[in-house]
């Protein structure tokens, strides 16, 4: 695999419906305060589940880091 | 506010976040969209998008391509147009299960009959959403809906035979479940010269799952991984499909594209 990519959170898009935390395999997310969090970002293996799986864009996998 | 390349190429940002509800699967089917346009490196500018009335007809409005919002059921009716005016360009239609198969069903048959290039994306999340929960044409039998307290007495409709009786030389099903899949398949579509329809099932937690007892988001988005099996492993096993909805590729077939037909008869003329 490339460089790793780290995920990134637009809260402001987020209605923590839970559906990235529910099909992520790694169990790396989490809802707090009924928002999407990242509970374990070292368990992440990059599968972009919940990029795909997120209706309102809240979550992606970012390119390289800033 | 940085967002995904995904995002980035296909959507307007000042638009989002959507309107539509909290785990609805539009969301998902519309970025799926927005990537198999990006993984066939369509020019956007060639690229039109058109919708009717409803929840999935939201969609073209977060869309930043060439953008038509229409009226009630008549979204093909429109991008007919465009492309007869316009053959080289990429015409997809959004539309969902009341808006292409209640009261736009007749221009959903023709254009299928008339395998005109266009690229059809039915949200199907089984009730009208924006009007309050009304049953549709696909709400199954004997659920409930607003207008069917007792349950909907109708039987019902399975687009995807439709369209294929109907002449569409391209019929696909999947689900927001299955992005990956259903991806693949609105890339095939956007491939195929003629008319494509693609189904892609949603979930309506408010309305529809609410209604049904059928739980939030989470839940209706694992009983379409649950309830539904690929149409390749059915005719293997058909013992595994015994309930369960198929999805995959239904139809794919090759026949002459209407506005290469029409261009003909203008040929003909312009000859003499």
């Amino acid at each position: 695999m490339s460089a790793s990519q780290k995920l990134h959170i637009n809260k402001d898009w987020c209605k923590g419906c839970g559906i990235c935390v529910e099909f992520c395999p790694k169990d790396v997310l989490q809802l707090k305060d009924g928002k999407i969090d990242i509970k374990a970002e070292d368990k992440c293996i990059q599968c972009r589940q919940c990029e795909i799986l997120c209706p309102d864009f809240a979550i992606f996998l970012g390119g390289d880091e800033e | 506010m940085k967002v995904s390349n995904v995002v980035k190429d296909n959507f307007r940002e000042d638009k989002l976040p959507h309107i539509w509800c909290p785990g609805c699967g539009h969301g998902i089917l519309m970025h799926a969209i927005a990537r198999a346009v990006s993984n066939k490196g369509l020019d956007r500018d060639k690229v039109v998008v058109v919708s009717g009335i409803g929840c999935s007809s939201r969609a073209p409005g977060y869309m930043n391509f060439n953008t038509l919002h229409t009226t009630h059921g008549r979204a093909l009716a429109f991008a007919t147009g465009i492309k007869m005016s316009q053959p080289d360009l990429h015409v997809i239609v959004i539309t969902g299960d009341g808006d292409a198969a209640a009261i736009g069903g007749n221009h959903l048959i023709h254009a299928c009959r008339r395998n005109i290039d266009l690229t059809t994306i039915v949200f199907n999340n089984n009730i009208y959403g924006m009007t309050g929960g009304q049953y549709s044409p696909t709400t199954p039998t004997n659920d409930y809906g607003t207008t069917a307290p007792y349950g909907n007495i109708d039987k019902t409709f399975d687009l995807c035979d439709l369209a294929k009786a109907a002449g569409a030389t391209y019929v696909a099903r999947s689900t927001a479940y299955h992005a990956r899949i259903i991806e693949k398949l609105i890339e095939n579509g956007l491939d195929n010269k003629g008319f494509s329809f693609i189904e892609g099932i949603s979930v309506c937690p408010t309305y529809y799952g609410r209604k049904n007892k059928k739980g939030n988001a989470v839940d209706m988005m694992k009983s379409l991984k649950e309830d539904t099996i690929d149409i390749r492993i059915a005719k293997k096993k058909p013992e595994l499909a015994e309930g369960k909805m198929l999805i995959g590729e239904f139809h794919n077939s090759e026949e002459e594209e209407y506005t290469a037909r029409y261009d003909k008869i203008i040929d003909l003329f312009e000859k003499e």
